[in-house]
């Protein structure tokens, strides 16, 4: 524990240094606050607006997160397929890196205009820009495993689906955490992307893209602020909670769970 | 020699085999080889002899070219059931603890309730001495005690021929040393028929009772050295006389199949 308060020091100085610096620059520079806002109108408005903030999070949240759980349900049995044969995967895997390579600004008004202006089509975004890193790291689990150990299986008259069962998959669920870990902080970028497209009716309140194109209209700079502070703490949220799972995973058996271990 | 009339046909028989590669490359030209029931075999040679190649033919995880191989009747596929392979490393799964690392083989043959499993377990593990770690993860353990692991694991599904592909090749002298008698050991227990590739002459005059000692390009066997040694074997063994003879002969019929090294070759020395 107290090596931990240690540990949480420098972080926590560095905001307080950053804080400061923020705030002394507002006053100093006399900058506008629909330019800059001071931390403190911030903090105001958070407290002020914390309703619909919260409403907006939640919403945001359903969609990443329900593009997310999509994408690594689909992102798995994609891998799965993909781990088949050398040949599906020479055939299929080019049109994977298309997810990776198209800009997702690109394509989050051609789900929004194929799939109608909602919340669906959003989380259909989410899952579009998670789906590439989860196929692509599990894949590569899957097919990464040792001659040795596959040979082992083999003298053992295994069926296949008790050598994926027992073998590729528990191999693979190291690779699959990385996926899951770049996805879960993207997941919340995707959302907004596709609530930027949105149109507020269809996502009833509007989720926090939605709100951010409307705060930046209205030159509400300091609810902004909050609105892409709220975002970055959901995705830190997502990201937190596969890591904590990942830990719960793997601490026993995994040299990256371990580290604690080595020290 | 006089032929005499041998009503059981040999327990392992291999017959011309041939191994060629796609690429058109002979690892094994036309072997020949039989074995008794629990004859402790090893097969040593330089690299590319295809000693590691024959283990796996014998295992059915690769195929012949041409000849034929019998495992007490049974194609090499048929005979996995009585067939464990111990590989150059101890191949365990990082999830497993060790005791369900040794109970992998009987859980994949399916033919074992969990508590005869779990019964076969704690039998092994103290016979391999590894009782106090039986709940840990491999990841936990020395390179000798995983090798243990291997090796119980192997024989929890009590095989009548065992595989041994230079299992303690990455291993310190005093452990392999140490585990080389625990292999002669067990051996007492369970007499299984034992081929074992090995790069070390010392211990293969220590554990067999036969070495076979081949060349490569093609891979043939060069020689055969009968060891006389009965067993059981004892680590005195290694310093006596008799034993230190043969070592040297072994090594001499090794020197003579050693390709003259060529030092523009970038290969294995």
């Amino acid at each position: 524990m107290k090596k931990f308060l240690i540990q949480a020091a420098w972080p926590l100085a560095v905001f307080v240094v950053v804080i400061t610096a923020w705030h002394l620059c507002c006053r100093w520079l006399a900058i506008p606050a629909y330019v800059l806002p001071q931390p403190s109108a911030v903090v105001r408005v958070v407290i002020e607006r914390h309703q619909t903030l919260w409403n907006a999070f939640c919403i945001t949240a359903l969609e990443a997160g329900g593009g997310y759980l999509l994408s690594i349900l689909g992102g798995v049995v994609i891998a799965l397929f993909f781990a088949q044969s050398p040949l599906i995967r020479r055939s299929f895997y080019p049109y994977t890196i298309l997810l990776q390579t198209v800009p997702i600004v690109a394509i989050a008004p051609l789900i929004l205009m194929w799939f109608g202006s909602g919340l669906r089509s959003v989380m259909l975004v989410a899952f579009v820009i998670c789906l590439f890193p989860i196929i692509a790291n599990t894949t590569q689990g899957l097919i990464s495993v040792p001659r040795n150990l596959i040979d082992l299986f083999v003298m053992s008259n295994a069926s296949r689906s008790r050598q994926l069962l027992k073998l590729r998959l528990p191999y693979a669920l190291p690779h699959l955490f990385v996926g899951l870990r770049i996805s879960a902080g993207i997941s919340v970028i995707g959302a907004v992307t596709g609530e930027l497209f949105a149109s507020s009716n269809a996502v009833g309140e509007g989720g926090l893209g939605y709100s951010i194109t409307y705060a930046n209209s209205q030159l509400q700079t300091d609810y902004l602020f909050a609105l892409v502070l709220t975002a970055s703490l959901l995705g830190f949220l997502f990201f937190f909670t596969i890591t904590a799972l990942e830990w719960l995973c793997l601490r026993k058996w995994h040299e990256s769970a371990m580290k604690t271990d080595a020290d | 020699m006089i032929p005499t009339a041998n009503p059981q046909p040999p327990f392992i028989t291999l017959d011309s085999v041939t191994k060629r590669w796609s690429n058109g490359a002979t690892v094994l030209d036309g072997l020949s080889l039989q074995a008794e029931r629990g004859e402790f075999i090893s097969l040593i040679g330089p690299s590319g002899c295809g000693k590691s190649t024959l283990l796996r033919l014998l295992a059915g995880l690769s195929g012949l070219s041409s000849g034929s191989v019998k495992l007490d009747g049974m194609l090499p596929e048929s005979a996995r059931e009585i067939m464990s392979f111990i590989f150059q490393d101890a191949t365990l799964l990082p999830w497993r603890t060790v005791r369900s690392n040794v109970e992998l083989g009987l859980e994949l043959e399916g033919k074992t309730t969990e508590s005869q499993r779990h019964k076969t377990s704690t039998e092994l593990l103290q016979w391999v001495g590894l009782s106090d770690v039986a709940d840990l993860h491999p990841r936990q353990l020395s390179g000798g005690m995983r090798m243990r692991v291997s090796i119980a694991r192997a024989l929890a599904t009590r095989p009548k021929i065992l595989l041994m592909d230079e299992p303690f090749g990455a291993l310190d002298e005093m452990t392999r040393d140490f585990l080389n008698e625990e292999v002669l050991r067990l051996r007492e227990n369970d007499q299984f028929t034992t081929f074992f590739v090995t790069h070390s002459v010392a211990e293969a005059v220590f554990l067999s009772t036969r070495i076979l000692v081949l060349r490569a390009k093609p891979g043939q066997i060069a020689r055969e050295i009968p060891v006389p040694f009965s067993y059981p074997r004892t680590a005195a063994l290694r310093s006596a006389p008799e034993f230190l003879r043969l070592v040297g002969e072994v090594s001499a019929a090794l020197r003579s199949v050693q390709v003259p090294s060529n030092p523009s070759n970038p290969g294995h020395p």
